[in-house]
């Protein structure tokens, strides 16, 4: 047995000359064209970032690639950012067109700087998760390739961020992006009563839901649990505890779309975002139902937000009703909230917009 | 290998690079990659995952960081039947020297299926897929090499920040310090699950919150400062004689509306106590205006995403904070809130679900901090009060 409790290596060890030198002394930075950045310190250098974009899910070969270009350009060092992106490293300029072009022979276009649409942030899907509803890297794949123009350019009024999470578990803060697609199952889970006695602790299961919705079998010969399904609403909250209930199903899953979320304190305060298509179905391989609507919702979005208005900035101000009528997405009784903090979400003015 | 992926195969296409591609790619030297490309094709054909739950695997002296993982195929898919993932701790702020990265990468290939997530949406780098057997032995090379094992399950999950003074002139205290300095006092927290369920802690340099902080950190941690923000005049003026539209789009935008326009004079007045540190301003005139010098953060409590009773935003603890090493406070604070929430919460009760139900105002007598108006929008307007 080797040791333990060693922890990650020590950042210090990890960063570029570049960096070492001007920690924490820099002074501004600028945004040279899509995927360039270049900082400025207070000792004077200038020190360039080239961003590019990733499938997230990759082989180390892949890793290796990315390294031959460090290796070449960035004294043998590079760095991820918070969205998957990939930064080379610069104190030279002359430097940035090799990298970018050496990027670009691997298919990474350089991007997702300022008012852009940088890369989606999402989870494991049907490639590593027991709970998906939908998959991932190949609905963030189907999106970006519509995307696309959008990662390379900084022409939208403000960032536009895309999450996408497979379930509501939500690994990713997809509750608060200005377009979010969330996997839904539409079933109540299936009791397996022989496995929810051999693999279920029935205490815990009945207290994992939310609604009240899980009882005791109502025959004590039978050491196992029944679902109201009028109470359910699909969270799978129970499947976590017992893997004897599962929900998944392939025509009862699907997606739903949340737009107009955020996490900066810029101007308005961080807001959730807001269901506005409560079920699409799962149509692999390019999900073109969802990637339909989100690129709608982009174009109009572009076409009327004020400069450095985010999606939920926009849509405040314009109001829902008119986020509806321009979409032309329809609104229904789903679109209601009734769960725990639903009351909140209820008008109580007679101001608004028809 | 194309003939039996017709639906995969479509995800090859488009200008976005293809992680497809990349399991191709190891799936001609790597047997678990290439049943890993089967059963995603099989996911695609019949729409639903083939994971089965769970199970408890790991390595000696560690209850997180591995996640098993299994095919409900074993059969078809012999090679990914056990398909189990590890979780290395990330150096602070994702920077690597390709040294490091290269040794990751020929451990990975010797010991796993080759396919990686640089990273997982925590913070992790994701080895994705090995088999139980393999695990110890892997896990000895990757602490050979320097790495480590994070979190996962009931316990505290790998800690990220945004990458802070090493390249942004915006970050109010150094993140990267802070990250690691926690991360390795709280190695037993982090590999060591006992909690009702998960923590995680994220750290941004300033109030734009680059690593959603305040949407998925039960303890969130974001740069600000308590004196007025730096405005270099002559800046300004560069800004506005090449036409920015000063007026339009900064301040006009300011939410608060501390900023003032004097043609006249060409000067931007600030009014400091309206000022609420937003960012606008600096994020759109980045030569001319700074934030101020006395630097700190503010800590908030509870983000975290819907399971099980609805998504939460980070609520305001403590207003402002100096960060400075040793981090005492901070360290105290964080041992006060888990106790309390080890001792009251329920299983899968998050932080911010247990306060809601113990209320606020308990939570504060708690762990010591006294009440100010910074913590909430507005007052309660129910006559309902304990005395």
């Amino acid at each position: 047995m080797g040791r333990t409790d060693l922890g990650p290596p020590d950042y210090r060890d990890m960063l570029p000359d570049a960096i070492k030198r001007n920690y924490g002394k820099w002074k501004y930075h600028e945004k040279v064209r899509a995927g360039v950045l270049k900082h400025v310190s207070e000792t004077g250098d200038e020190v360039y970032t080239v961003r590019v974009g990733s499938p997230r899910l990759v082989s180390v070969d892949f890793i290796r690639d990315i390294c031959d270009i460090a290796d070449k350009y960035c004294d043998g060092h590079l760095r991820f950012t918070s969205r998957y992106n990939i930064e080379f490293i610069t104190d030279n300029k002359s430097n940035v067109n090799g990298i970018i072009e050496e990027a670009e022979r691997l298919g990474l276009p350089a991007g997702g700087t300022g008012n852009s649409i940088s890369n989606i942030i999402h989870t494991q899907g049907w490639i590593h998760c027991h709970s998906a509803a939908t998959d991932a890297s190949g609905l963030v794949k189907a999106i970006m390739d519509e995307m696309h123009e959008y990662f390379t350019s900084m022409k939208l009024p403000a960032y536009v961020r895309i999450a996408v999470a497979c379930c509501i578990n939500m690994c990713g803060a997809v509750h608060c992006s200005d377009l979010a697609v969330v996997g839904v199952h539409r079933k109540p889970p299936r009791v397996d009563n022989e496995k929810v006695l051999a693999q279920c602790e029935i205490p815990t299961t009945i207290q994992s839901c939310p609604t009240g919705a899980i009882r005791r079998h109502p025959d004590p010969n039978v050491k196992s649990v029944v679902v109201r399904e009028d109470l359910c609403m699909y969270c799978a909250n129970c499947f976590t505890v017992c893997p004897a209930m599962p929900l998944a199903d392939a025509d009862g899953d699907g997606v739903a779309i949340y737009v107009g979320g955020k996490v900066s304190n810029a101007r308005k305060p961080p807001m959730f975002s807001r269901m506005v298509v409560p079920f699409l179905p799962n149509n692999p391989p390019r999900w073109k139902e969802v990637v339909d609507v989100l690129k709608k919702i982009v174009e109009i979005y572009a076409k009327n937000a004020k400069q450095y208005e985010r999606m939920g900035e926009w849509i405040e101000r314009i109001g829902w009703e008119k986020f509806f009528g321009l979409t032309g997405i329809p609104f229904t009784d789903q679109h209601i909230d009734d769960f725990t903090h639903a009351v909140e979400t209820y008008r109580t003015t007679t101001q608004f917009k028809w | 290998m194309d003939e039996d992926t017709p639906l995969l195969n479509e995800l090859e296409k488009g200008p976005w690079p293809s992680y497809v591609k990349e399991i191709k790619r190891m799936a001609k030297k790597n047997k678990a990659a290439k049943d890993l490309l089967g059963i995603q094709e099989l996911s695609y054909k019949d729409r639903v995952t083939h994971w089965k739950h769970g199970g408890i695997v790991g390595v000696t002296g560690y209850g997180s960081g591995v996640i098993g993982r299994y095919c409900d195929e074993p059969e078809k898919f012999p090679d990914a039947a056990q398909f189990h993932t590890m979780r290395i701790n990330q150096p602070a702020g994702w920077f690597y020297s390709t040294k490091s990265l290269r040794q990751i990468c020929d451990i990975w290939e010797k010991y796993g299926s080759g396919m990686t997530n640089f990273h997982g949406s925590t913070g992790d780098i994701i080895l994705l897929g090995t088999t139980t057997d393999n695990l110890q032995p892997c896990f000895d090379t990757v602490t050979e090499a320097g790495f480590d094992l994070g979190g996962s399950g009931s316990a505290l999950r790998t800690i990220s920040g945004c990458v802070g003074q090493a390249r942004c002139e915006w970050s109010n205290f150094d993140t990267l310090k802070l990250v690691y300095d926690l991360t390795m006092e709280f190695q037993d927290e982090i590999h060591r699950p006992r909690w009702p369920y998960k923590f995680k802690i994220k750290a941004s340099g300033c109030p734009n919150d680059c690593v959603a902080a305040i949407a998925r950190a039960d303890f969130t941690i974001i740069g600000t400062w308590r004196d007025a923000l730096r405005i270099d005049q002559n800046a300004v003026k560069d800004y506005v004689d090449n036409g920015f539209d000063i007026k339009g789009l900064v301040v006009d935008k300011c939410p608060s509306e501390a900023l003032e326009w004097d043609d006249k004079n060409k000067e931007l007045i600030l009014k400091a106590d309206d000022c609420v540190r937003c960012m606008h301003c600096i994020n759109k005139m980045t030569k001319a205006i700074r934030p101020g010098i006395e630097s700190g953060a503010t800590i908030l409590v509870g983000g975290k995403a819907p399971i099980i009773k609805g998504a939460y935003l980070s609520w305001v603890l403590v207003p402002f904070i100096k960060i400075e090493p040793p981090y005492d406070e901070i360290k105290d604070l964080l041992r006060k809130i888990w106790d309390w929430w080890d001792e009251n919460g329920r299983t899968r009760e998050r932080l911010a679900e247990l306060i809601e139900r113990m209320g606020l105002k308990n939570f504060l007598k708690e762990v010591g901090i006294p009440p100010v108006p910074q913590m909430v929008y507005k007052p309660r307007a129910n006559p309902y009060v304990y005395f």
